[in-house]
């Protein structure tokens, strides 16, 4: 499991994960939308032959989405280990996963290779500096596509030049509940930055968390991006602060009646869909930073978050189980782990 | 002139072929034209089709047939006018097929053109030497700005070394 699901970070009530993705291509090989099944496989073997196995990624699990099921390839989705997209390119696509799972690496998505770094809380630079590191160690092993005026040429014009995504996923409650978000949010987007669901692109907003990342990847560096984001995502840290230090001033009866409510249905509920979880979700995260409930270990919200989407209810159950079961299971292991 | 081709009749079709900004040009003869065209379309509506249509309209000749082919990936086969309607490339060679007519989608999606980041460690030496140039010209700049004129010495005598160093590296590579 991810440190970014476990373990706590700087500005943890607010910010839930740092991500860096960084998109290369080898030279000299069509980009995988391009590929055959047959050198889709050479491109894998490139990258991960026998002295990367034994080297670079000793510590790495490999799979192959072809030999991969549906729900597992769909838990690894809702761990943010892989894309929806590598999910359904099921025929070519593989990853590789680092033991902590704070690294993974997947082959024939958009691009041959997709690094990507995911640490606790505010902490985009140090991301940047695991993927970038990682980065170093593949291209000392093949060739990249690489153009001294372009930069890493990728499959999408969009990530031309470094190939990075940098972005943080933020859980802002208070500016929602105050009306701000929109105003924020708008902001956000005139400073070039994108704002994305919970599963990134094309994804729905659930639970008051959003995806906040650059768009900009040519003409800027790493670093300008890097700091950038970080930048931003701190004042909008401390307007959701601010946020919330208000509806407790102003409408703590309120904020405790909804803290409670969240709280009595999700420690009651006997089935329960995702979409409700998360809301509610939201609320008790909000109740618990508010000092309104007690102290939960952030470890156990983000399971509740993670581990009790579809998918990862299946494969825990070990079979396949239709909505009204998951709502069922569902309910159950949140009330075990918050009553836990 | 004669035909390029069979070399006996007059050539009386002349025909330009544009195929990736490279001209080509033909002077063929009516019978060559039509049956030795060294551009095989396989369509039904081929060239051969168009340049006997036009020998049959009654003109006579000379005429010009202008064949222009648009922009196509010789690595992957994409053309300009399929990368337009996916918004994705095939191959890292299609940048540099479609080259300079790409500049204004990059100025629209990212405000620049020219990649200002990380280099590989196996970029050329060159192009690492051109960064280092630029850093300490605008770093020049400021100190005479700030009258900071002993520094500006030191920085300009920087420069030099690296724009000498840069000329011996462009000189090696011509060798």
């Amino acid at each position: 499991m991810g440190s970014w699901i476990k373990d706590d970070g700087p500005n943890n009530n607010i910010v839930l994960s740092s991500r860096v993705r960084l998109a290369r291509n080898l030279s000299n090989v069509p980009f995988p939308a391009m590929l055959t099944k047959e050198s889709s496989s050479d491109v894998i073997e490139k990258i991960y032959d026998e002295e990367m196995r034994n080297g670079v990624f000793k510590e790495y699990k490999f799979y192959n989405m072809q030999d991969t099921g549906f729900v597992d390839r769909y838990a690894l989705v809702e761990r943010h280990l892989i894309s929806p997209n590598l999910a359904a390119q099921n025929s070519i696509g593989a990853v590789l996963i680092s033991n902590d799972e704070d690294v993974s690496i997947m082959l024939n998505e958009e691009d041959h290779i997709r690094i990507q770094a995911v640490l606790p809380g505010l902490q985009i630079k140090e991301a940047w500096n695991i993927a970038s590191s990682i980065d170093d160690k593949i291209e000392s092993k093949v060739d990249y596509a690489f153009d001294d005026r372009l930069g890493y040429l990728t499959s999408c014009p969009t990530n031309v030049g470094t190939g990075i995504r940098a972005s943080v996923m933020i859980h802002l409650p208070g500016l929602n509940l105050s009306s701000n978000i929109n105003k924020i949010l708008q902001a956000v987007m005139q400073v070039g930055l994108t704002i994305r669901g919970f599963y990134g692109e094309g994804t729905e907003f659930i639970g008051n968390i959003f995806q906040i990342s650059n768009q900009i990847t040519l003409g800027r560096s790493e670093e300008e991006t890097v700091d950038n984001l970080t930048g931003i995502t701190e004042q909008i840290l401390n307007k959701e602060k601010e946020a919330r230090g208000l509806l407790f001033d102003n409408n703590r009866i309120m904020l405790e009646d909804k803290v409670w409510r969240a709280w009595g249905l999700m420690t009651n509920a006997r089935s329960i869909s995702g979409q409700e979880s998360m809301k509610l979700l939201s609320e008790i995260r909000l109740g618990i930073d508010m000092g309104i409930l007690k102290r939960i270990p952030v470890s156990v919200l983000n399971k509740i978050m993670v581990d009790t989407n579809n998918a990862s209810l299946q494969k825990s159950a070990a079979k396949e189980l239709n909505t009204p079961e998951r709502d069922i299971l569902r309910a159950e292991e949140i009330r075990k782990l918050l009553m836990q | 002139m004669q035909c390029e081709e069979c070399g006996k009749k007059p050539a009386t079709v002349h025909i330009i072929k544009i195929e990736n900004g490279a001209k080509t040009d033909m002077h063929l003869c009516e019978q060559c034209a039509i049956e030795k065209n060294p551009i095989n379309l396989k369509a039904n509506f081929s060239v051969q089709d168009l340049v006997a249509g036009l020998l049959k309209s009654g003109n006579k000749g000379p005429f010009k047939v202008d064949i222009v082919h648009e922009a196509k990936c010789n690595v992957c086969g994409l053309t300009y006018s399929k990368f337009k309607a996916a918004g994705k490339f095939g191959c890292s060679n299609c940048y540099k097929v479609f080259g300079d007519r790409l500049n204004p989608l990059f100025k629209k999606l990212h405000g620049n053109i020219i990649h200002t980041g990380k280099l590989p460690n196996k970029a050329g030496s060159k192009i690492k030497l051109v960064r280092e140039i630029e850093k300490l010209k605008q770093e020049l700049n400021t100190a005479v700005m700030n009258e900071e004129y002993e520094k500006a010495a030191d920085i300009r005598d920087k420069v030099r070394e690296l724009n000498s160093m840069e000329q011996e590296e462009h000189n090696g590579q011509l060798d």
